[in-house]
């Protein structure tokens, strides 16, 4: 791996390596927050970070290897579609949440 | 690169794993519901990496797999509504609910209250 | 070689997870994962079109169905009545003695050559580029018309379950959301982008893994999501635009199939024109696979429950 590092190819691989391993950091960070956190909305908290960054790292440093730009287009309608996904399911299990929390309290 | 994607495949998916225990333990649903969005998120970012380890083909899994991803969400919020068809944006939501650490007792795991539903919701 | 054995272990504990009988709603969404995972599986395994299917079916729709129908049996219930034990014991045995009985039929059967070389050497004369597209449309088409007929079938049976009063009803409950709120928006944004990625999949698969089944999913999914977000009624079960769009796909693979016994037999396609057909056909499956699906979880025509 390193001995590949030379040249402008070389350059690309570093920097697709650095992205897709931030990418990785962030999901690991999610899933530990998911796992660690106390309650429902911190938890949903950690995971829109995961959601958000990690993929968005992960497209960035794929899209670096792509030998297309079709591949570069579709991954970052990917993200897209995953940021409003992300965006939306959060918003909405909240809202669930609190009315789940609501009826078990009384 | 070969070597570090696989690596970086195989760090996805135990991170997922991780997601797993949390659609076991719970103990709301909501927070089931959370970590199978996580996993779907996580397994949008295991194809993209599988994509650019062989064929790039399977790119059109990921975008399916983003596309649809709010969809179990969507379903799991819309039946949860009072009538099982509305939305739960239809009700004001309980702001009590939200001040600083006043009842929230009710929405906490740390008792290991599994499958008791309300068994942690002593009032404040 | 590590990663195929993390997700086949992982598959398996979810699998065990969703079945193990703790809970309705943790299983259900157990399910969901499990289609998440087994979507990676089957790319591992190289077959993306079925990766395609999986991803739609098994995490998308399906999803939405079993998560409305563990509500729905909670709410008619009052929560709680209907979760009697069931004797797991007979059931265990069963699905046990299928598991064993497949496993003996299959590790039985001689070492399989397969059709690859076969469909290679025929792949020039089937008018797509995509070998699986070519074998569901043109060389095993009997497998795919009957398919879509069993969906058709399935529908069929959905629907004789409706109330005598609710006949000729819109399909399902009366969906509604809270006006300008976030699943409204979504209901607005998603649509444009999945109509496109449903319909590029269709197109797609005449050359790369994509489909008529894999398409019109995604496309059911879009309707769904225009249903749930309150956008667009869903159709009358009675309206004569739906029950053509239902019988559009079989109505002209058949026609097409028939046209074929001028040619040398029914399904036969002429290589000259295989492509035109094989699209036409793709088109009208589509349309129907997706009114089809949709109208499947969107479920019985029951005006007065939604109140």
């Amino acid at each position: 791996m390193i001995d590949a590092l030379d040249g402008i190819d070389g350059l690309r691989d570093a920097a697709s390596m650095a992205l897709t391993g931030l990418g990785l950091a962030f999901f690991v960070a999610g899933t530990l927050g998911l796992v660690r956190f106390p309650d429902s909305f911190s938890r949903l908290h950690a995971l829109t970070k995961a959601d958000n960054l990690g993929l968005g790292f992960l497209a960035l440093g794929l899209a670096l290897q792509a030998d297309h730009w079709g591949q570069v287009l579709r991954l970052a309608l990917i993200w897209g579609l995953a940021l409003i996904a992300a965006g939306i399911a959060a918003q909405l299990v909240a809202r669930a949440a609190l009315a789940e929390a609501a009826r078990r309290r009384r | 690169m070969i070597g570090w994607l696989t690596f970086v495949a195989v760090g996805l998916l135990l991170s997922l794993a991780g997601a797993l225990w949390r659609v076991w333990r719970g103990p709301a649903q909501a927070d089931r519901m959370m970590a199978a969005q996580l996993v779907g998120t996580g397994g949008v970012g295991v194809v993209m990496v599988l994509a650019a380890l062989g064929d790039w083909a399977a790119l059109d899994v990921a975008l399916v797999l983003a596309l649809l991803a709010a969809f179990a969400a969507v379903a799991f919020v819309k039946a949860n509504s009072a009538d099982g068809a509305g939305d739960p944006e239809e009700r004001a939501p309980d702001t009590a609910l939200l001040q600083p650490r006043a009842g929230r007792e009710g929405d906490t795991d740390r008792g290991g209250d599994e499958g008791r539903s309300g068994a942690g919701g002593a009032a404040p | 070689m590590l990663l195929d054995v993390i997700l086949c272990g992982m598959i398996l504990a979810v699998a065990l997870a969703a079945v193990s009988g703790l809970g309705v709603f943790r299983a259900v969404v157990f399910f969901v994962v499990h289609g998440v995972l087994v979507s990676m599986a089957w790319l591992r395994l190289d077959a993306v079109d079925v990766a395609l299917a999986e991803a739609a079916i098994g995490a998308g729709l399906t999803g939405v169905l079993l998560l409305s129908a563990v509500a729905r049996l909670e709410r008619l219930a009052g929560g709680g009545a209907w979760r009697q034990r069931v004797n797991v014991l007979p059931a265990g045995l069963a699905a046990a003695g299928v598991t064993g009985a497949l496993m003996w039929a299959f590790l039985g059967l001689p070492q399989p050559a397969g059709l690859g070389a076969e469909v290679a050497a025929a792949l020039p004369r089937a008018g797509v580029e995509n070998p699986v597209t070519a074998v569901l449309l043109n060389f095993r088409g009997w497998d795919t018309l009957l398919e879509s007929v069993v969906l058709l079938a399935a529908l069929v049976g959905v629907w004789a379950l409706t109330a005598d009063d609710d006949w000729g009803a819109r399909a399902g409950v009366a969906q509604h959301a809270a006006p300008g709120g976030v699943l409204e928006g979504f209901g607005r944004v998603l649509p444009p982008l999945g109509l496109m990625v449903g319909v590029y999949l269709v197109w797609a698969g005449a050359a790369g893994p994509g489909g008529a089944f894999q398409g019109g999913t995604v496309l059911a999914a879009v309707a769904l999501l225009l249903a749930m977000a309150g956008l667009a009624p869903a159709p009358r079960v009675g309206a004569p635009a739906l029950r053509l769009a239902l019988v559009a796909g079989p109505a002209v693979f058949l026609g097409v199939g028939v046209a074929g016994l001028a040619w040398g037999g029914f399904l036969r396609l002429p290589p000259d024109i295989a492509k035109p057909l094989i699209l036409t056909i793709e088109a009208a499956l589509t349309l129907s696979i997706a009114v089809t699906l949709a109208l499947l979880v969107l479920g019985r025509p029951e005006p007065g429950d939604g109140a």
